[in-house]
């Protein structure tokens, strides 16, 4: 038996996890169309490699993965490629994002079969963390981050690798149901991530309040003599978090601003070793995952969901009202989104969608709209898993004192929302350290903007100067050069300006196109010009007329 | 559709300032019964007063401040620290006296500073020193124990002796006051009596602090347990303040205990219990770290043994409690705890 040990604070949550169990895994009905967001998790967008138009395989590529960490799209379902334009996208900010629009043709009809492993343990770990990569497997359990990159340990020896099937929040099952009816393959998912990684040792840590999973985990590791230690820990949220889980499971904590790796350690979800599972087995990409969908509906239940599914058909499919929708949470009640429509796709990492409907059947007690001042309880430093002092970061945050915030340690802070749920004034605590994070994000940001500019000005300014000196230093010599050859000059300008006066004068005089006048013509020339002799005589002497 | 999007989480815990503040009423009160039990009604009546009277101060200045006035004045702070003030008040003290307590602890002692969770000191305490300070004669009338019962004083009576000076039998309040077990002490240790020569057969004494104080104490005691058990305070304070004064207590009782009370004597006499549950815990105005709280209850414990012992004033709660209030900010920037994934040994 494994010395479990405690992680400090954290609270108990009623779980609300019975509903959503009661009824299998199975898929969800395909849509008419699938709406593939580009960018699902943190990191860089993946590039679309498809056209407007073309037709497109169940399992194809149709967007590469950005820079480093980043991940590969693949389509969902076999159709048509409709559009690759900006839709609503499970974000807290509710801003639109590209996203790929696929009309669903009904066939899902698969890609061929690219590579059959029949043993992966001959894989070297690199060449099974390509096949990761390029099946675009990111971290199911929240962020998203891209699996390979955790599953990469760059020469450090992994100790552990943790997979986390704590699932801590309330409402959410689908860690739990994979467990439940897929304990094999996910088993099979983690000795391939430990291939990836070489670990040393294997730990799956289960909330105490899954007996079912946890069970069906002991018999697959039992029957397959799979050397995987498989922990229940105590059922307190945030068990789930990882910073938490490995404290519990090994009494270490990852360092401040460190990784798991930094201490050996590497933790998946369960979900990603399915995934890896599939990935490797059975050589089929991420493009579905499970979703738990609660609250407000008539079945309660997990779905197999294709990425890209709208939620509002997940909602409709589980027997919810759309009319009468009040909120939409994509995660659990603590961390999760409430998107701003419907009409969001899942993605990746959408694990759980929490529908609230306007009849408050379910019972999602909210904060207060109007919160009292700070009155410096504490309940909120008890309750922080991190042992942060979260209303000295209020206190701070809230007089837009950043550097003060920092001392306090914000960007320790895992936005587990523990401290809100404790409050007695009822404070929005956990929004006010976002707000404070991406204000000194945005100032640091705005700082190295500035310090480019002024870099950039500098610069110009250098280049004004040298150009003025050089202009100078040209100017000078070129007046030097007309003083020293002056004479010539002048002689040149001269005789110039004299050819110039000659040619207008001859002008003046000698009329044009007078080489082939007739006789006759000659004539009426004479007598005109003798007119006009006579008339400008007339005119010098009779000057008064003009003034007339 | 309108869906409503707001920041997570998006449940909570349910916990409220009221309830907290309610809680800490429910606490006092079987204190608040023994008290009434050895002392007569007087404290009821004060403590009457002394609600009407902070929750008029909250409502006006509220209303000055134009803050909404239905959150803030039901949030049972202002109750509790109208009847916190009125225990500190002696039982017949009249009316006005309470009257300005509780104003001023009110408007000065929190309003100007900014309301609820604003004020770095105690209202209560701020309420009670400027009016022990002011008026030391109609803050020193206390009662020994059981004397309105044997003069067969009853509810009306006492309303009559507070609002209108009214005693009956030609009584006076300084025929019916006498002085605490901590001020005798205090007063017969000055003309060099000993500790057991001012103990023995004086009815005052119980079986080891003040009679009727002792009782007053036990409930308070157990009003305090009752609330670390609730959560609403931790153990920290009122551990950190009993342990000092019981240490440093026997300290200089066992080194002498002709000159020296026991230390049950000061954990048991005055407000010490009082003021380690009910008092020194107002998160307000106390340190909030763990180790933090700790310094904090040890500063007003020795601040408690120093005045009593040696200062001017024959109790110091307030005293204590006020300048450690003055203290917590500071203690609480000092005593940080580790934060996750920080090296130890350093905040």
């Amino acid at each position: 038996m494994r010395r479990l040990h405690q992680f400090k604070g954290g609270v108990v949550l009623k779980e609300h996890k019975k509903d959503s169990t009661r009824m299998p895994t199975q898929p969800a009905r395909l849509p008419p169309s699938l709406i593939v967001p580009l960018k699902q998790h943190i990191g860089s967008a993946a590039e679309p490699v498809v056209a407007v138009g073309e037709k497109v395989l169940k399992g194809q590529l149709i967007a590469r993965a950005g820079d480093t960490i980043s991940a590969p799209l693949h389509a969902p379902s076999s159709g048509t490629v409709r559009a690759i334009a900006d839709h609503p996208v499970p974000h807290p900010s509710g801003l639109p994002a590209p996203c790929i629009h696929i009309d669903t043709d009904g066939e899902e009809r698969w890609r061929p079969r690219e590579r059959n492993i029949f043993n992966f343990a001959e894989l070297r770990p690199a060449e099974l963390r390509e096949i990761i990569r390029e099946a675009g497997i990111v971290g199911l359990g929240g962020a998203g981050f891209p699996a390979w990159v955790k599953l990469d340990p760059q020469g450090r020896a992994v100790d552990t690798l943790i997979l986390n099937g704590a699932e801590c929040e309330p409402y959410i099952t689908c860690d739990e149901i994979l467990l439940r009816e897929r304990a094999l393959e996910v088993l099979a998912g983690l000795l391939m991530m430990r291939h990836a990684v070489q670990a040393k040792h294997c730990i799956i840590g289960i909330e105490n309040n899954k007996p079912t999973a946890y069970r069906a985990l002991v018999d697959e590791v039992r029957n397959t003599g799979a050397d995987v230690e498989v922990v229940e820990v105590p059922t307190i949220y945030p068990t789930g978090s990882e910073k938490q889980l490995i404290q519990v499971l090994t009494g270490q904590e990852v360092p401040a601003g460190g990784l798991p790796i930094d201490i050996g350690i590497v933790c998946h979800n369960v979900g990603t070793a399915y995934a890896v599972y599939r990935a490797v087995e059975l050589d089929q990409p991420l493009i579905s995952r499970t979703v738990t969908i609660a609250g407000s509906v008539a079945h309660a239940r997990n779905l197999e969901v294709l990425i890209g599914t709208p939620l509002a058909a997940l909602i409709e499919e589980c027997g919810g009202n759309r009319q009468a929708l009040r909120r939409v949470i994509v995660g659990g009640p603590m961390m999760g989104i409430a998107v701003h429509s419907d009409a969001v796709p899942a993605t990746k990492t959408t694990n759980c969608v929490l529908v609230e409907s306007a009849m408050h059947d379910v019972p999602l007690p909210s904060r207060d709209v109007f919160s009292l001042p700070c009155i410096r309880c504490g309940h909120c430093a008890e309750a922080c898993p991190i042992n942060l002092l979260p209303q000295q970061l209020y206190w701070h945050a809230r007089a837009q004192n950043f550097d003060r915030v920092q001392d306090y340690h914000l960007f320790d802070c895992i936005e587990c929302g523990c401290c809100d749920y404790v409050c007695p004034s009822q404070i929005p605590l956990v929004s006010y350290y976002r707000h404070a994070k991406s204000k000194i994000w945005e100032q640091e940001e705005e700082k190295r903007r500035a310090d480019r500019a002024r870099q950039r000005h500098q610069f110009h300014e250098l280049r004004l100067q040298r150009e003025k000196q050089e202009r100078a230093e040209r100017h000078k010599k070129k007046r030097t050069a007309v003083a020293k050859g002056g004479d010539d000059k002048k002689a040149a300008i001269e005789a110039a300006m004299a050819r110039v006066r000659a040619k207008k004068a001859a002008q003046d005089t000698a009329p044009k196109n007078t080489g082939n006048l007739t006789p006759e013509q000659q004539a009426k020339i004479d007598a005109v010009d003798a007119q006009r002799a006579k008339a400008r005589q007339t005119a010098e002497t009779t000057p008064a007329d003009d003034d007339a | 559709m309108n869906l409503i999007s707001p920041p997570a989480p998006h449940i909570h815990g349910g916990s409220r300032v009221s309830a907290m503040m309610l809680k800490v009423i429910v606490a006092l009160i079987p204190a608040i019964i023994a008290y009434t039990w050895f002392f007569g009604w007087g404290l009821v009546i004060n403590t009457a007063i002394a609600i009407t009277t902070a929750l008029a101060s909250e409502a006006l200045m509220l209303r000055l401040r134009r803050r909404r006035l239905a959150p803030f004045l039901g949030d049972g702070s202002a109750v509790l620290t109208a009847m916190l003030l009125a225990f500190s008040i002696p039982p017949l003290a009249p009316w006005w006296i309470t009257v300005l307590g509780a104003a001023f602890a009110l408007i000065v002692g929190k309003h100007l500073y900014g309301g609820l969770g604003y004020n770095p000191f105690n209202p209560a305490m701020v309420g009670y020193v400027m009016l022990l300070i002011s008026f030391p004669r109609e803050m020193t009338g206390w009662m020994p124990p059981h004397i309105l019962d044997q003069l067969e004083i009853g509810f009306v009576d006492t309303l009559g002796m507070i609002f209108l000076n009214h005693f009956p039998y030609d009584l006076s309040l300084d025929a019916l006051s006498s002085a605490t077990p901590l001020d005798l002490v205090k007063t017969e240790l000055g003309l060099n009596n000993t500790v057991s020569e001012i103990t023995a057969n004086n009815a005052l004494f119980g079986d080891f602090a003040g009679t009727g104080w002792e009782w007053v104490g036990n409930w308070l005691l157990l009003g305090g347990v009752l609330l670390i058990y609730q959560r609403v305070i931790t153990w920290h304070i009122p551990v950190a303040i009993i342990a000092t004064l019981f240490v440093i207590g026997s300290f200089f009782f066992l080194a002498d205990p002709d000159t020296y009370s026991s230390p049950l004597f000061h954990i048991f006499g005055g407000a010490t219990l009082i003021g380690a549950f009910f008092i020194a815990t107002d998160p307000v105005s106390a340190s909030t770290t763990p180790k933090g709280r700790i310094v904090y209850g040890i500063g007003i414990g020795v601040l408690i043994y120093v005045i009593r012992t040696w200062g001017g004033y024959p109790d110091a709660v307030a005293f204590a409690v006020l300048l450690m209030n003055m203290a917590a900010p500071t203690i609480d920037y000092y005593t940080q705890p580790r934060v996750y994934g920080h090296p130890r040994g350093k905040s």
